[in-house]
């Protein structure tokens, strides 16, 4: 606007423009509720005790949800352990280790290029890796794949969180005679452990909903197995088969995986958010 | 050794107990940082060797043809490439602009108390799966998108003109402008998110300065704030170009998976990461197989490319 523009075409410009904001944030939360909605309202109704005591059916008889649940479970819990004992040591060593070393930066860029890498693209790369030469779709090769995207997660906030621990925490601890490994794990890692939950719960719900990977690593199973060496059902293939199907009781089963996956990775959003503090202006 | 018996270089007493682990515990954190790097390379190795026979059946023709026939062994990639690319780019049209308006929303305007349950619950639209958007797109989305944008539209078009030509298809709500639409829901947190955190880089006191001038909150971000962060908001575009390009689950659902070229916005498509996901567990000869993995490369390299030059952007500015 230049100063001689009139007053009433600032006036409407204004008008306009904050009016353009309020409704761009009103049409994204209306897009949040609108999916709670049909989440609740059609999975809600297909909840009882079965889906959690039942495995998956045949086409039109009775089931519930409990192998793709179980396999869920399994396949998330092992892929966590894998990624937060190396993406914790990885992001230790960028922190702490590295400083402002070229190598440091390469792997850093290459955390970056993990981090937002197509999930399918890691599926497919496992397939390569583990299904292919073993000749068989696994549960390991799943959780592999699930792990993989959980670590450049974990390594990014472990990074972050590291740095923000105050070097006198370090200097008071080395010269209390304490090796820097000690110092480290003792010190470093215990006060920024809170960050570091945060930063693990997040990968935990980035991966827990993650379909595409596990359509060719993990793949499906239709009864309930223990065994991680052979396929294994898990929640998100599941609602991919049985949503697309023309079975009413499959459907009816993939909108209550659907809620059931939505409201526990949202629970485990929000409450690794209530842990962070609110970003401030400077 | 003779007068200094205690200089830190010499005397073994200035060794912190248990300091011969240092070493150890140095190279463990070092593997696990290389082993980052090895991921990386051996996913682009994988996805080379495993898509080299494509390539070298069909060489540049891959990337030109758009025929897709498994049981002819006739690969082409173009239509799914061009599909990505169209889907993604309209969803970030529709995505810039509501994302832009939700940060300043945030940042400017927003009532505090109201601030942080905002701010969360559009960080809870990213955190959705993937899979949940699919099927509320299907189901839920679709059909009211048909009733509600594509018959308006359709019925609109002037028969004979271009305008038609483009709108053509079956009016069920799926294809590629719904995928779209989709998209942009499922990246504009992320736009918005990276942007709300450039707009609270900009010091108070140009801002403020603006607003003492007598400038409108419109001229302030337009004039003042958006220049501020020019730099880094095209990084957080291709942040959510990225995203939108590797999307599959939510896709798949709401394209309408048919291969060739995409003719209309409404006419269903296919894009790598759907034809990937819906053929690759049920490829029957290598040759398919081969043929998924070459498209997995190009969508690797259309991303690589996206995110390294979002990093460089976002890089120099407030990254960091």
């Amino acid at each position: 606007m230049t100063p001689g523009a009139p007053r009433l075409t600032r006036r409407i410009a204004e008008v306009g423009f904050l009016a353009f904001c309020w409704a761009a944030t009103a049409l994204a939360l209306i897009a949040l509720a609108a999916i709670l909605w049909s989440l609740l309202s059609q999975g809600v109704g297909g909840l009882n005790l079965k889906v959690f005591t039942m495995s998956t059916p045949a086409p039109g008889s009775e089931g519930g949800l409990l192998n793709a649940i179980l396999g869920s479970l399994a396949m998330c819990i092992l892929a966590m352990i894998g990624a937060v004992a190396v993406g914790m040591m990885a992001g230790t060593w960028l922190s702490e280790f590295a400083k402002e070393s070229h190598y440091g930066k390469v792997v850093r860029f290459v955390n970056d290029v993990l981090l937002s890498a197509p999930s399918i693209l890691v599926g497919l790369f496992v397939y390569e890796l583990l299904v292919r030469p073993m000749k068989g779709f696994s549960g390991y090769a799943g959780a592999l794949a699930l792990s993989l995207l959980a670590m450049p997660v974990i390594v990014r906030t472990t990074e972050d969180v590291l740095r923000l621990q105050p070097t006198a925490l370090r200097e008071a601890s080395v010269a209390l005679g304490a090796p820097v490994w000690r110092t480290i794990m003792a010190v470093i890692w215990k006060s920024a452990r809170g960050g570091m939950l945060t930063g693990a719960l997040l990968a935990f719900a980035r991966i827990s909903g993650e379909t595409a990977p596990l359509l060719f690593t993990a793949l499906n199973n239709q009864f309930l197995s223990f065994d991680l060496g052979r396929p294994t059902a898990n929640l998100p293939v599941v609602i991919f088969n049985f949503a697309l199907s023309a079975q009413d009781n499959w459907r009816r089963l993939a909108w209550v995986g659907a809620m059931l996956i939505a409201v526990a990775v949202l629970a485990v959003t929000i409450i690794a958010r209530l842990s962070t503090r609110e970003p401030k202006r400077s | 050794m003779t007068a200094v018996a205690d200089s830190p270089e010499t005397g073994p007493s200035r060794t912190a107990k248990g300091a011969v682990f240092d070493r150890g515990f140095e190279y463990l954190c070092f593997a696990a940082a290389t082993l980052l790097l090895t991921a990386l390379g051996g996913l682009i190795i994988s996805l080379a060797i495993g898509g080299w026979p494509a390539f070298a059946k069909f060489g540049p023709a891959f990337f030109v043809t758009s025929t897709w026939d498994p049981v002819g062994e006739v690969y082409g990639a173009s239509g799914a490439i061009v599909g990505t690319l169209v889907s993604s780019a309209l969803a970030l049209v529709f995505a810039l602009p509501l994302a832009m308006g939700v940060a300043i929303f945030l940042v400017e305007l927003c009532p505090v108390p109201l601030r942080r349950p905002i701010g969360t619950a559009v960080e809870l639209l990213a955190g959705i799966p993937s899979i949940v958007y699919g099927m509320w797109g299907l189901f839920v989305f679709a059909p009211w998108f048909a009733k509600h944008i594509q018959l308006p539209i359709m019925g609109a078009a002037p028969p004979g003109s271009l305008w038609e030509t483009i709108t053509t298809g079956i009016p069920n709500g799926t294809g590629i402008l719904a995928a779209s639409a989709i998209l942009a829901i499922m990246i504009l947190p992320f736009i918005a998110a990276t942007l709300r955190e450039l707009l609270l880089t900009i010091p108070p006191a140009v801002r403020e300065s603006a607003y003492g001038l007598g400038s409108t909150t419109f001229e302030v971000i337009r004039k003042v704030s958006l220049p501020y962060v020019r730099t880094g908001t095209v990084g957080a575009v291709m942040l959510g170009l990225g995203r939108a390009l590797g999307e599959t689950m939510a896709v798949t659902f709401i394209i309408g998976n048919s291969h060739g070229f995409p003719t209309s916005i409404f006419a269903s498509g296919s894009t790598i990461a759907s034809t990937i996901a819906n053929e690759f567990a049920e490829a029957t000869s290598d040759m398919h197989t081969a043929a998924l993995i070459a498209l997995g490369l190009v969508l690797f390299i259309i991303t690589f490319a996206v995110l390294a030059l979002a990093r460089l952007l976002i890089g120099r500015e407030a990254y960091k």
